[in-house]
């Protein structure tokens, strides 16, 4: 049909389609540009260390071209049973080279990741080998090391084989692929991940809970006050964002310590007795504690801007109508804040989710989250591909958690301001 | 059943926000059963106030509210049994018409039969069938506000405040609305106390007018009566047309007093206010109540310079400097008998005394 309709022109006789086209063209580079450094900004700090984490977490390429010709020889091996031959020669000669290049450190660190003795018996084989006659390496490697005959641990190897690999994402929850390729949990004493997560979400839920029960009072006084009273309210809310991270959670040290003021306080009103002073640091409580605090502006802002377009006359015309005070605030004011409520929450349970600091100082070993144990893996095991697994894992539970946000209450009703 | 005159009585209310200002001073105020009664001011002059302390809004600093002859003072805003109507119309925007219609019933237990029954009828009353599942967001303002005049209406309640209901529309729809206010208010006899600006609204729909100013009634009467009588120099300026003669009483007696102008001559006035010789006084005198060239014997008659000519199609609007005064206007219907009004020629002007109104000096 639309073909049938003439094209209009303009007064030149130009397709008005074109010409809006040429006269947007000039208006769209000029907004390109305009948003460029922002864009470049973005994929500098953003996009391109996301993706080289993604990449490094199932970048397997390391061991790979460490043992080329090993892993070339494995190929037609069917893993049964201890390989031939010229597995092993193959084995002694990639081996040789490393040792000569001097890069064999890694290749133990790394086999050792995937089968724990590894380090010992590639080192005694590295002490051995000098005196290696030619011909027969499968009787004079297995001889240094009675490892060595096996065949667990050349299964151990050829695991090692693929150039990408998922084993890391599975390490992050305690799972491995065993010998036969299935999919098993780690040993019950070493699952430790999965604690880890469990912990964190729950953590950030209550820290999420309570933050909301603590905010929305706060926020509609804030709300309704008059000015002079609000604004220094709302300067009480902001102060903790004015002072350093580091000292808010230092001062909750001093406060929260077994000597410290609070149980002080709790031994002087006899709450408790002196000798059984709680812990409340170094522990889950600390982490409650601390977090809650630091994560409140994040739950009272957005709760605040809502609350403050909610008209009083809508509350009042609840109650000019016949709904008591309680039933105007449920029917009407709450349904109102609710957009304000997912922004908040989700902001702080978000937020919450990859807290570090706070849990690191206050935490103790109870109340780590599985921010810690990345940072931990960054610094002090230098697997930083675990640590990039685990980043981006926490990263897809940000986006799923969002995701189930959207399809409950919907995107479009989260207000920040 | 015989209504009761004092249904709303605000007895000696006063009222300060800041405990400096008192924003409603020595209210006494009877409405009767079924009234229509209208609070007509100037901005700040007190109008919200009295209804919010009527609603249960806002406590009066002294005095007290009787509803029905009952103190309301400690029965708490959703126990009063008065809808409102908000000045911002105050919709539930999350909920739908129908819901915004069917709350005031549900609080009260009403049977989902009844409700769906009432709410009909409420929205037919404001010619808005169809509409019940919109939203308030969807809905023009001419529309929510019916639905707001339908929400307050529609759990039957003995008294509706109304503020500034219709001060965002249009000419034509604010029009309607009038009428089909009035119209609701008559078919169901609720006592209505409604808030303007609008004094031609007030006039038109009152059957009484409280003229607020300064946190006091100036005046409260029917509406013609506050048209051509007014009883202090505020109402007869804040109502209609009025020109305005400042001067001085030489003479009185009971019904007619001689008033000399600053500028030296003297006319005759009705004696409204002033009691004495020597008080000064502002005569007030209604555009309409002045004739030009009357045949009519009058007891006052002057010659006034035409100083500028408004055409208003029904009638002409003609500006004089008489007597000192260079704003005064005439209304003068257009027929061929007036073809001398043109700009600068002198004319005559004439006035019963009794139309003229000496009144307080302000
Ligand atoms: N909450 C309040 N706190 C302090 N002063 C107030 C408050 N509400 C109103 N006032 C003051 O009280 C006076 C009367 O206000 P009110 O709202 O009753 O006026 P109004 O007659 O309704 O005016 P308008 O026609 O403009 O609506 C005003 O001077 C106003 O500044
Ligand atoms: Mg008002």
């Amino acid at each position: 049909m639309s073909s049938e309709i003439q094209k209009i022109l303009t007064t030149d006789g130009i397709p008005l389609e074109e010409s809006l086209r040429k006269a947007e063209k000039k208006n769209k580079l000029k907004a390109f540009l305009l948003v460029c450094p922002l864009l470049l900004f973005l994929i500098i700090t953003y996009v391109f260390p996301i993706g080289d984490m993604l990449f490094r977490s199932v970048d397997d390429r390391m061991v790979t071209n460490m043992l080329p010709k090993t892993y070339k020889a494995m190929e037609n091996w069917d893993g049964k049973d201890l390989p031939d031959e010229n597995v092993f020669e193959a084995f002694y000669l990639d081996y040789k080279k490393l040792v000569e290049e001097k890069t064999f450190g890694k290749l133990a660190t790394q086999l050792n990741y995937e089968k724990n003795g590894f380090k010992s018996i590639l080192k005694k084989l590295k002490r051995k080998m000098k005196k290696f006659e030619e011909g027969d390496y499968k009787e004079q490697i297995m001889s240094v090391h009675k490892r060595w005959a096996n065949v667990e641990y050349w299964r151990a190897l050829k695991r090692r084989a693929p150039a990408y690999s998922y084993s890391k994402y599975l390490k992050g929850i305690d799972m491995y692929e065993d010998e036969n390729g299935k999919i098993v949990q780690v040993p019950e004493d070493r699952r430790v991940h999965k604690i880890l997560w469990v912990r964190t979400v729950e953590v950030a839920f209550f820290v999420t809970v309570l933050c909301f029960l603590m905010a929305y009072p706060i926020a509609h006084l804030l709300a309704t006050l008059p000015m002079k009273y609000s604004n220094l309210l709302m300067i009480c809310v902001l102060l903790p964002f004015w002072t350093s991270l580091l000292v808010r959670t230092a001062s909750w040290m001093i406060l929260l310590q077994q000597q410290g003021i609070v149980n002080d306080f709790f031994v002087w009103i006899g709450l408790v007795s002196d000798d059984n002073r709680p812990e409340m640091m170094y522990n889950k409580t600390g982490t409650y504690v601390a977090m809650t605090q630091i994560l409140l502006p994040f739950m009272v802002l957005p709760l605040y801007s809502v609350m403050k377009t909610i008209s009083p006359s809508l509350m009042r015309a609840g109650k000019s109508l016949g709904g008591t005070p309680f039933i105007a605030f449920w029917k009407i004011y709450f349904p109102l804040t609710i957009p304000g409520i997912g922004a908040g929450c989700l902001l702080v349970f978000i937020l919450a989710i990859g807290y570090y600091i706070t849990p690191a100082l206050v935490g103790g070993a109870s109340g780590t989250l599985i921010s810690n144990q990345i940072a931990f893996h960054m610094k002090s095991t230098l697997d930083w591909s675990f640590a990039s697994a685990m980043g981006l894992m926490l990263l897809a539970g940000v986006l799923a958690i969002y995701w189930v946000y959207n399809k409950l209450v919907g995107v479009d009703n989260i207000k920040l301001g | 059943m015989s209504k009761n005159s004092q249904f709303v009585r605000f007895d000696k209310v006063d009222k300060s926000y800041d405990g400096k200002v008192l924003v409603v001073k020595d209210l006494n105020l009877d409405i009767s059963e079924g009234e229509f009664i209208t609070m007509l001011g100037p901005s700040g002059s007190g109008k919200t106030t009295c209804l919010m302390m009527l609603a249960g809004f806002e406590t009066p600093t002294n005095g007290e509210i009787y509803l029905d002859n009952n103190p309301i003072s400690n029965i708490p805003p959703h126990k009063r049994g008065i809808g409102m109507v908000f000045q911002n119309y105050a919709l539930f925007p999350h909920m739908t018409v129908y819901e915004n219609l069917a709350f005031p019933l549900r609080v009260r237990k009403v049977s989902k039969g009844d409700i769906d029954k009432k709410v009909d009828k409420a929205l037919s009353m404001v010619s808005l069938t169809g509409f019940e599942n919109r939203m308030p967001g969807q809905l023009s303002g001419g529309q929510q506000q019916r639905v707001a005049v339908a929400r307050a209406l529609v759990f039957d309640p003995a008294v509706v405040l109304m503020d500034e209901p219709l001060g965002a529309l249009d000419k034509n729809l604010r029009e309607s609305m009038q009428y089909e206010i009035k119209h609701i208010h008559e078919s169901i006899g609720v006592t209505v106390v409604y808030v303007t600006h609008d004094q031609g609204e007030a006039l038109t729909m009152s059957n009484r007018i409280a003229v607020f100013n300064d946190g006091k009634v100036q005046q409260l009467s029917s509406p013609d009566k506050l048209y051509e009588e007014p009883v202090n120099s505020f109402v007869a300026e804040f109502i209609g047309e009025n020109n305005r003669f400042a001067g001085q009483v030489t003479e009185i007696t009971k019904d007619k007093c001689k008033v000399k102008l600053n500028e030296g001559s003297e006319i005759l006035a009705n004696p409204i206010t002033v009691k004495s010789n020597g008080e000064k006084t502002i005569v007030s005198l209604r555009p309409e109540r002045a004739l030009i060239n009357s045949k009519e014997k009058m007891e006052n008659n002057f010659k006034g310079k035409i100083e500028e000519v408004i055409y208003h199609g029904d009638h002409t609007r003609v500006r004089l400097d008489l007597l000192g005064n260079k704003d005064f206007i005439l209304k003068v219907p257009n027929s061929s008998a007036n073809m001398e009004i043109k700009l600068g020629n002198q004319i005559n002007v004439s006035w019963n005394s009794f139309d003229a109104r000496a009144l307080d000096p302000k």
